[in-house]
């Protein structure tokens, strides 16, 4: 008996593939791992990017200009401020709705679910309107 | 404290709550800057330049830079904590993120009293 229990597989461990590719989350834990990619891209390359682009804008008036008439019109540079603006709204929203959840605000199912949505439709919405005011 | 085992450790508290203010802090900064952006019609170099020499916005964009740095230690130590077991690299890559933090900060000094 104990040994046919034995033969059987054993629980997984939350590794990162099992997150990535085997296990499909419910929408909160969606917004809670996008919450997680988000922060680890503000932390590095974002802020360093940035960083620098405050250090040239600053600088001097030709750093200024450098960035703004030609530094950001490229479109690797467009797409990575898109990256960063989907990225901080992402991590902003989730983050109010995470402060709600830590005082016990919207921890029902269905509000919980549908704040998990809000989160990602407006993070996401606040990308689409900055991508159409860049291109 | 009974029969608490000494790991050398906190337990954490002061951590997760430092995390939810320097959120908070970097939230209300966030819409101070956004407000800002978007009442002003064309952003030149003068008023970009004046906006970040006026004293307040020099201590609140350093607040905000402290906030980010203590912010994103407790979060990465949680990324690093969950998914990074083998203890030597773990520990290589906590240093890594106070370096890039420690670097964040000082960067952000010489940018703003230059």
């Amino acid at each position: 008996m104990s040994s046919a229990a034995a033969k059987k597989a054993r629980p997984k461990y939350l590794s990162l593939t099992a997150l990535l590719f085997e296990i499909r989350l419910p929408l909160p834990g969606r917004v809670s791992i996008l919450h997680r990619i988000s922060g680890l891209l503000l932390f590095f390359p974002l802020a360093a990017w940035l960083l620098y682009l405050l250090d040239v804008s600053l600088a001097s008036q030709e750093g200024f200009d450098r960035i703004r008439e030609h530094y950001l019109n490229l479109p690797i540079a467009k797409l990575g401020l898109l990256l960063f603006v989907w990225a901080y709204a992402h991590h902003f929203c989730a983050g109010i709705r995470f402060l709600f959840l830590d005082i016990d605000k919207g921890t029902a199912l269905k509000t919980a679910r549908a704040t998990s949505l809000a989160v990602i439709v407006v993070s996401l919405a606040v990308t689409v309107f900055v991508g159409v005011k860049l291109w | 404290m009974v029969n608490r085992i000494v790991t050398g450790a906190h337990y954490g508290l002061r951590d997760w709550l430092a995390q939810r203010i320097t959120g908070l802090i970097m939230a209300v900064f966030s819409l101070i800057l956004l407000v800002y952006f978007v009442s002003q019609p064309a952003i030149t170099y003068p008023s970009w330049k004046a906006l970040f020499e006026r004293g307040w916005m020099r201590v609140a964009t350093l607040l905000f830079a402290a906030s980010l740095a203590w912010h994103a230690w407790v979060g990465m130590r949680d990324i690093l904590m969950d998914y990074i077991k083998p203890t030597w690299l773990r520990l290589s890559m906590e240093i890594g993120v106070l370096v890039v933090l420690a670097l964040y900060l000082g960067w952000t000094v010489q940018i703003l009293w230059r």
